[in-house]
């Protein structure tokens, strides 16, 4: 059994994927993190070093994991995302850094 | 005709400046990848539709493009710089230890002869490459392992390897440089590399001639005379006729010989040009005057050329990938500031007129010549 999950990107990495608006990936067994994440890299592999480390797969330092009003950003990878966020009824959002220059 | 594309990488996205052979109406295309760094852009010599960019940024790391139609359309292609084998570690600018670890892509360098070949010089300081147009990219170890590499030491913009030379004629020679490391040689394609600093002299490190720890700013080389390079480092314009075995200062009358670019006329193997920036923490053109200087004697006698560049209140810099020549003739020569113009001369520096003035800061500046 699969989950659909919704994912919101940022605008740049939108326009990296090609895609518009929030996306959707297939998630099969347990909805963590590191699962989305994995699933979202397979669909877009343009997306692979951008969100999370290509070596020690650790987040970018300037990015965060938003759900459910949550910052996720520091649980663990393999912990399981609000059962919104599985259900489909709520989007995991990756956030960039209000930050600039 | 021939025509010429000018590939211009900026603060905040890449643009593609092309002409015909007159150099005289310009069309503008970009941004390409808006909001993204890009630290370079440049063709390949084999295939000149094929062009390829290094694309980065603080948020979202560095990301490599391709283009098989001269930049009409972009792929993004592979993007994973693993280090071969245990990384080590480099001096941190506090003296400790510290870890290589991957920043971005600072020099691409296609192959002459292949479009699917291409070398890229990263940050911290390791040379890749790719045989795969991109997809994968292998780096070339014996450089970073080198003996002297626990002792290096980055520059204030990063320990960067920003220069990557091919030898035309003499297969698997490469020159490379890296700030603040110096100037270094292979001769078996990357295999062993060996420092090729004798002759430099700079007084920013304990034993001013040691044989690594300058900061080298650039190398340029003649297709027909691989042997001659010359260097723009930190201070110091130098001049090499064995290969980089020795260097002699070639300075001689400039105002000031700091600066980032510097580069060789296409047809005329003793004609450089170089822009000098008044030091290392102001990094603007003398008394607020934009010169680029010109030596014909390959050194050592320079004259400024200054016809329609800005001759005062002139405070922009040209970073080191920021220049670069045409092959027709009269040379074409082409440089970008941090203030966003790009200044072109189609008659080897005699008069300048910019291309565009209002770009973001540009980081690097390559220059195509299409049949």
């Amino acid at each position: 059994m699969s989950a659909t999950v919704r994912v919101v990107l940022p605008a740049h990495l939108r326009t990296l994927a090609r895609v518009d608006g929030e996306v959707k990936v297939e998630v099969a067994g347990p909805v963590t993190l590191r699962a989305v994440l994995d699933a979202l890299e397979a669909t877009y592999p343009m997306l692979r070093g951008t969100i999370r480390d290509q070596v020690t797969q650790n987040r970018r330092a300037f990015l965060r994991f938003f759900a459910c009003e949550q910052d996720l950003s520091h649980q663990s990878p393999d912990a399981a995302l609000p059962a919104t966020v599985a259900a489909g009824s709520e989007p995991l959002l990756v956030v960039g850094a209000m930050a600039g220059g | 005709m021939s025509s010429v594309r000018v590939l211009v990488g900026t603060r905040k996205g890449a643009f593609i400046l092309t002409s015909d052979g007159r150099r005289e109406r310009w069309e503008v295309s970009g941004p390409h990848f808006g909001g993204w760094e890009i630290y370079h852009f440049k063709g390949s010599p084999a295939d000149p539709q094929r062009l390829y960019a290094s694309q980065t940024s603080g948020w979202f790391g560095q990301v490599i493009q391709r283009s098989s139609d001269g930049g009409k359309s972009w792929e993004a292609v592979g993007n994973k710089f693993l280090y071969d084998g245990a990384t080590g570690t480099h001096q941190w600018y506090d003296g400790t230890p510290h870890p290589w670890e991957f920043a971005r892509v600072w020099h691409l360098e296609p192959s002459a002869a292949d479009p699917d070949t291409v070398y890229a010089g990263v940050e911290d300081a390791a040379l890749f490459r790719t045989t795969d147009g991109g997809q994968t990219w292998a780096e070339l170890p014996g450089l970073r392992t080198h003996a002297s590499a626990p002792s290096w030491q980055p520059g204030a913009g990063g320990m960067c390897l920003h220069t990557i030379v091919l030898d035309p004629k003499q297969p698997g020679r490469i020159f490379v440089a890296i700030s603040a490391a110096g100037a270094f040689r292979s001769d078996d394609d990357g295999r062993t590399w060996r420092p090729i600093n004798r002759g430099l002299r700079s007084e920013g490190i304990p034993d001013p001639t040691a044989e690594v720890g300058h900061c080298v700013h650039r190398i340029a080389m003649h297709r027909s005379r691989p042997g001659v390079l010359f260097m723009q480092k930190h201070w110091d314009v130098m001049r090499s006729d064995d290969a980089g075995e020795s260097w002699r200062e070639v300075s001689g009358n400039l105002p000031s010989d700091f600066g980032f670019p510097i580069d060789v006329h296409a047809h005329e193997p003793e004609t450089i040009y170089v822009v000098p920036i008044k030091s290392d923490s102001e990094h603007y053109p003398p008394d607020g005057r934009l010169r680029v200087y010109r030596s014909r004697s390959g050194g050592d006698e320079w004259e400024p050329l200054t016809n329609g560049l800005p001759q005062r209140h002139c405070y922009v810099n040209v970073l080191r990938d920021a220049m670069a020549v045409d092959a027709l003739d009269p040379c074409g020569i082409y440089f970008g500031t941090t203030g966003g113009q790009v200044y072109a001369s189609a008659d080897a520096g005699d008069r300048w007129k910019p291309i565009v003035r209002d770009l973001p800061s540009v980081v690097s500046v390559e220059v195509q010549t299409l049949p």
